[in-house]
């Protein structure tokens, strides 16, 4: 195996190029060409039907809720819909494809000729997309009995076909020159927008853990200043976004390494290993499988009506990047803080917490603070942490009424993270209400100044900034619960000193 | 009463009705006489007597509890072994569906029991209805009841020998380049392709998906109309079923009129390759049409010409895919699961082992025919030989109601005669063909015996898509004038078994 030539070293020598293919499963209650139920992690086999099945004489039927939420996917994109269109058989032997077909699209895709922006480091990078078009998923395979889990050495195989016939909606982009080293960064932005104009429209959960939204990264490299392209490999099994850019950046630097050893890059599928962050060979496609393509007879062609199309155009709902143009424009952010926001994956959170009543500028510090930290330390989204936005706006609320510090309300999230219940019954259980009762802080300041009355002393003799020593003393003795300012008022004062 | 199966399904329909006859009784003297003769003719693949006896029987309380009973409640049927049946062993007349029951009924089935119809069972049939003498299927041949040395015509041959034997007044076959009507000329009965989209495919194993329809043979054009408007209409589950009404075939062979159409023979169905008693009966019953008041002209279709060629690239491609799920791993036939064998391995050693040599003939043109860089001059190509055959029907269709042709070229050939020339064989369906690539209706009816072998002759009528109801009015025009010249319908004149 050829060494990895290092990322910023690759990329003075190289110019990358990348494509992303993206599948989507359709949230619709039925599948595809059929009437079963789509629900996740159901027993297998139990949500299956003749047609599913592929058994003899069954036949397809074209789900409209499907085709409804491709077009409005296209229409997002800013892609042509086209007015005549047909599904198209993809033909191969495997024992998860009950016909040993799969019915696709191949020449005639129903959303071409679309565009999606995104912006990475301040920068516009449009995505070209080629095609978008509607397939059927196929079954589960589980192998058994090998060490790999791949059919290779197993002593046999299970198949599940509750997932085959679900609607499945394939984006592919045209190639992506021109990224440079951000080439890992525009992969994942793009895959992020994607997902997000997916839950926008609601017409998936895309959720990546549970598969409902794959990817599959295409690299080449060339040197830079050629003419030509590379040759690209095909990253599989990319499962979260995170896995899409270092996907990216671990192919740069392979193929880097293999054309600096004077190799060629073969065209090839590839597998992502989440654990390593690198890419393993999987079938070569040099010899290109032939599929035998041919338009689907068992379905009528895809007409949408112009006037469906329009109807369905004119019910988009607000998009991602208008979205956050508009709260943006709310919340008063430069880039660089939008930009962090978005990255933190923290603008639904942030949203809805000054929906439920906090201000902009409070919701942002907690989400990409204190909570941002914590998500990143499980390697988890902010939106899967144990605490909602009511709880964080319930938080600013208390901090503004004067009851919590901010060191206090650290604490009550810490508290409502570890899943000790609401910000009030942490704020509760743990006796983290601000101490300002002056007679309870009287004595306390009463001791501090006794404690340290040297401190004291210089500070009747001018040295006002020497208080925050005595502050820090008595904050120390309620445990934190004191309100800073209040004490630091009350010192001054009882040492007849005024600022 | 007298002999029961001698009866039309109409006049079943009506004993049965009125209580004169029972349906019990109607269907044990049919499965009595499968029991004296199928032996000798090989129609059934299955014979399902104690389904058929309780259908029958429900159809019996039902008219006893004053429920109303449609035209063909408790009239027996063989049903084509190509259609599913829930429970009812399905094979194709292949090797590799042995056992195989499915466990979902066909929508022919449900129509079919929703009228009252009482199956008998599946008829034998062309492996996966490729063919046109029934001898490829894995079970044996069929043997024609005119002479049991000779072929029922195919692929529907068990369907119609069925029929022609008297062991069932009805069946369902299915035509993908002919196999409904061939099998109706050669056995001397009443067989009828519906419009494509007509009548649901749903459940109907498919060979050539743009192709294929099921539809009826009987012994009278009146019994084919009764069984066609029972098993026609649109199906929610077939997207390529048309969403209007059926066509009013009992109508119009009720009707039976021919006076003011206007009927085109084609030019290019005529000629070398035909037998020449094949063309004077063809000949005679145009005729008679002619003095029935029909207006006869010639029309000339030149695509025509090419339809075979493209039938057999069109229709083979598509059964290359149809046929991949027979790959053992969810049902029927496996061959090879000895523990050491892979997936891939058993796939192929399954099919090896369960298609016979036309399926895999037609698999192998198939899958070469939609091969990368072959598609546009094969598939492609066939395709648009269809379109222009569609243009040559509905230019024809511009200037006549119905056009006519022989059914089949020649009679029943003996068995063994072609099995080992495909080409020979495939010439049967040179007439019907076009129909199927154009997708409209088309009917074959007896119109005589060849006076050199004595053996039925077929007319094929041909109306525009959705024009079923003239297919039904010129064939019973034409049957009537036979039958008051002869006194009987000519299957009545068949050799006893």
């Amino acid at each position: 195996m050829t060494a990895l030539v290092p990322y910023e070293q690759a990329l003075e020598a190289y110019e990358p190029v990348i494509g992303l293919e993206v599948h989507v499963e359709l949230g619709t209650n039925s599948k595809m060409f059929c009437g079963c139920p789509t629900e996740f992690g159901a027993e297998p086999n139990t949500q299956v039907c003749p047609t599913c099945l592929g058994l003899p004489g069954s036949l397809p039927v074209a789900n409209k809720k499907a085709i409804e939420s491709i077009i409005r996917l296209g229409l997002a994109l800013n892609c042509s819909i086209a007015p005549w269109c047909r599904f198209a058989r993809k033909n191969y032997f495997y024992p998860d494809m009950p016909k040993d077909f799969q019915i696709s699209q191949y020449d005639e895709p129903i959303c071409v000729e679309g565009y999606l922006d995104v912006e990475v480091e301040g920068k516009t990078y449009r995505i070209g997309i080629e095609r978008v078009h509607l397939e059927e998923d196929t079954g589960k395979s589980l192998h058994v009995g090998g060490a790999t889990g791949r059919i290779h050495g197993a002593s046999h195989s299970l198949v599940d076909y509750n997932r085959a016939g679900i609607p499945l909606v394939e984006v592919v982009t045209k190639p992506v020159p021109g990224t440079g080293a951000l080439a890992p960064e525009v992969a994942k932005a793009y895959v992020t927008e994607l997902r997000d104009i997916c839950k926008t429209l609601g017409i998936s959960d895309v959720k990546m853990e549970q598969g409902s939204l794959r990817c599959d990264a295409n690299v080449s490299i060339a040197p830079r200043g050629a003419t030509e392209w590379g040759t690209r490999s095909e990253t599989k099994n990319v499962n979260s976004l995170r896995s899409v850019e270092r996907a990216v950046r671990h192919e740069i630097s392979r193929q880097a390494g293999v054309l600096d050893a004077g190799g060629r890059v073969v065209q090839e599928t590839r597998h992502f290993q989440e654990d390593s962050g690198t890419t393993v060979s999987g079938r070569s496609k040099e010899t290109a499988e032939d599929y035998r393509y041919f338009p689907e007879p068992d379905l009528v062609p895809l007409a949408p009506s112009a006037d469906w199309i329009e109807e369905l155009r004119a019910a988009l709902p607000e998009l991602p990047t208008a979205r956050r143009r508009r709260l943006q424009g709310d919340w008063d952010l430069t880039d660089l803080d939008m930009e962090a926001l978005i990255n933190a994956g923290a603008l639904d959170s942030v949203e809805e917490t000054v929906a439920a009543g906090a201000s902009a500028e409070a919701a942002r510090k907690w989400w990409l603070g204190e909570i941002a930290r914590r998500a990143n330390e499980d390697g988890v989204e902010v939106s899967a942490l144990p605490i909602t936005p009511a709880d964080v706006a319930a938080v600013v609320a208390l901090v503004d009424a004067g009851s919590l510090n901010d060191k206090l309300a650290r604490q009550v999230i810490e508290g409502v993270l570890a899943g000790e219940g609401t910000p009030e019954q942490v704020v509760a259980s743990r006796g983290l209400a601000v101490v300002s009762d002056t007679g309870a802080l009287g004595t306390a300041v009463d001791a501090a100044i006794a404690a340290n009355e040297g401190i004291a002393e210089k500070i009747r003799g001018g040295k006002v900034q020497a208080v925050g020593a005595l502050v820090g003393a008595v904050m120390k003795e309620t445990r934190g619960q004191a309100d800073a300012a209040t004490v630091k008022a009350l010192i001054l004062e009882k040492l007849g000193v005024s600022e | 009463m007298g002999d029961l199966t001698r009866l039309t399904a109409a006049d079943l329909g009506a004993l049965i009705a009125s209580g004169e006859a029972s349906a019990v009784e109607v269907t044990q003297a049919h499965l009595d006489r499968i029991g004296k003769v199928d032996e000798s003719i090989h129609a059934y693949l299955h014979v399902d007597t104690e389904g058929a006896l309780t259908a029958a029987a429900a159809v019996d309380s039902a008219r006893k509890i004053g429920s109303p009973l449609g035209p063909l409640a408790g009239v027996p049927l063989a049903l084509k072994d190509v259609l599913t049946q829930e429970g009812i062993p399905t094979t194709c007349g292949s090797k590799i569906l042995e056992g195989w029951r499915p466990p979902y009924d066909s929508t022919v089935v449900r129509k079919l029991r929703a009228a009252g119809v009482v199956i008998l069972g599946k008829a034998n049939m062309d492996e996966f209805a490729m063919g046109s003498s029934t001898e490829n299927s894995a079970y044996g041949p069929t043997r024609n009841p005119w002479d049991l040395d000779r072929i029922p015509g195919g692929s529907s041959g068990g369907s119609s020998a069925a029929v022609a034997a008297f062991t069932a007044p009805l069946a369902i076959g299915t035509d993908t380049g002919g196999s409904i009507r061939q099998p109706a000329a050669v056995c001397g009965i009443v067989g009828a392709k519906p419009t494509y989209g007509g009548v649901s495919r749903y459940g109907l194993v498919a060979f050539s998906s743009s192709l294929d329809q099921a539809g009826p043979f009987a012994r009278t054009v009146l019994d084919a109309a009764l069984l066609h408007e029972a098993i026609a209409g649109h199906d929610p589950l077939d997207s390529t079923s048309i969403d209007a009404a059926v066509p009013p075939v009992v109508a119009a062979a009720r009707q039976a009129d021919v006076r003011g159409m206007r009927i085109g023979v084609v030019r290019e169905l005529s000629g070398e390759g035909y037998q020449s008693g094949v063309e004077t009966r063809f000949a005679e019953a145009v005729e008679l049409l002619n003095s029935l008041g029909a207006e006869v002209v010639e029309v000339s279709c030149p695509n025509f010409d090419y339809a075979m060629a493209a039938y057999y690239l069109i229709a083979p491609s598509e059964a290359s895919s149809n046929l991949a799920r027979f790959d053992a791993m969810r049902y029927g036939l496996r061959v090879g699961d000895d523990g050491t064998a892979g997936v891939e391995e058993v796939m192929s050693r399954t099919r090896a082992a369960g298609f016979g040599p036309e399926v895999k003939r037609r698999i192998i043109l198939g899958t070469y025919a939609l091969s990368a860089g072959y598609y546009d001059a094969y598939y492609g190509s066939a395709q648009k030989v269809r379109t222009l055959i569609s243009r040559d029907f509905d230019a024809a269709f511009a200037q006549v109601d119905v056009l006519v042709s022989p059914t089949a070229p020649t009679t029943a050939f003996p068995i063994g005669d072609k099995v080992d020339d495909p080409l020979a064989m495939y010439l049967q369906d040179l007439c019907t063909i076009p129909s199927n690539l154009a997708g409209n209706c088309a009917m074959s009816v007896p119109v005589g015996l060849a006076p050199e072998d004595g053996l039925p002759v077929g007319l094929q009528i041909m109306a525009p898509a959705m024009a079923d109801d003239r297919l039904y009015r010129v064939g019973a025009a034409l049957e009537t004038a036979l039958r008051e010249r002869t006194g009987q319908l000519l299957i009545e004149g068949a050799p006893p078994l």
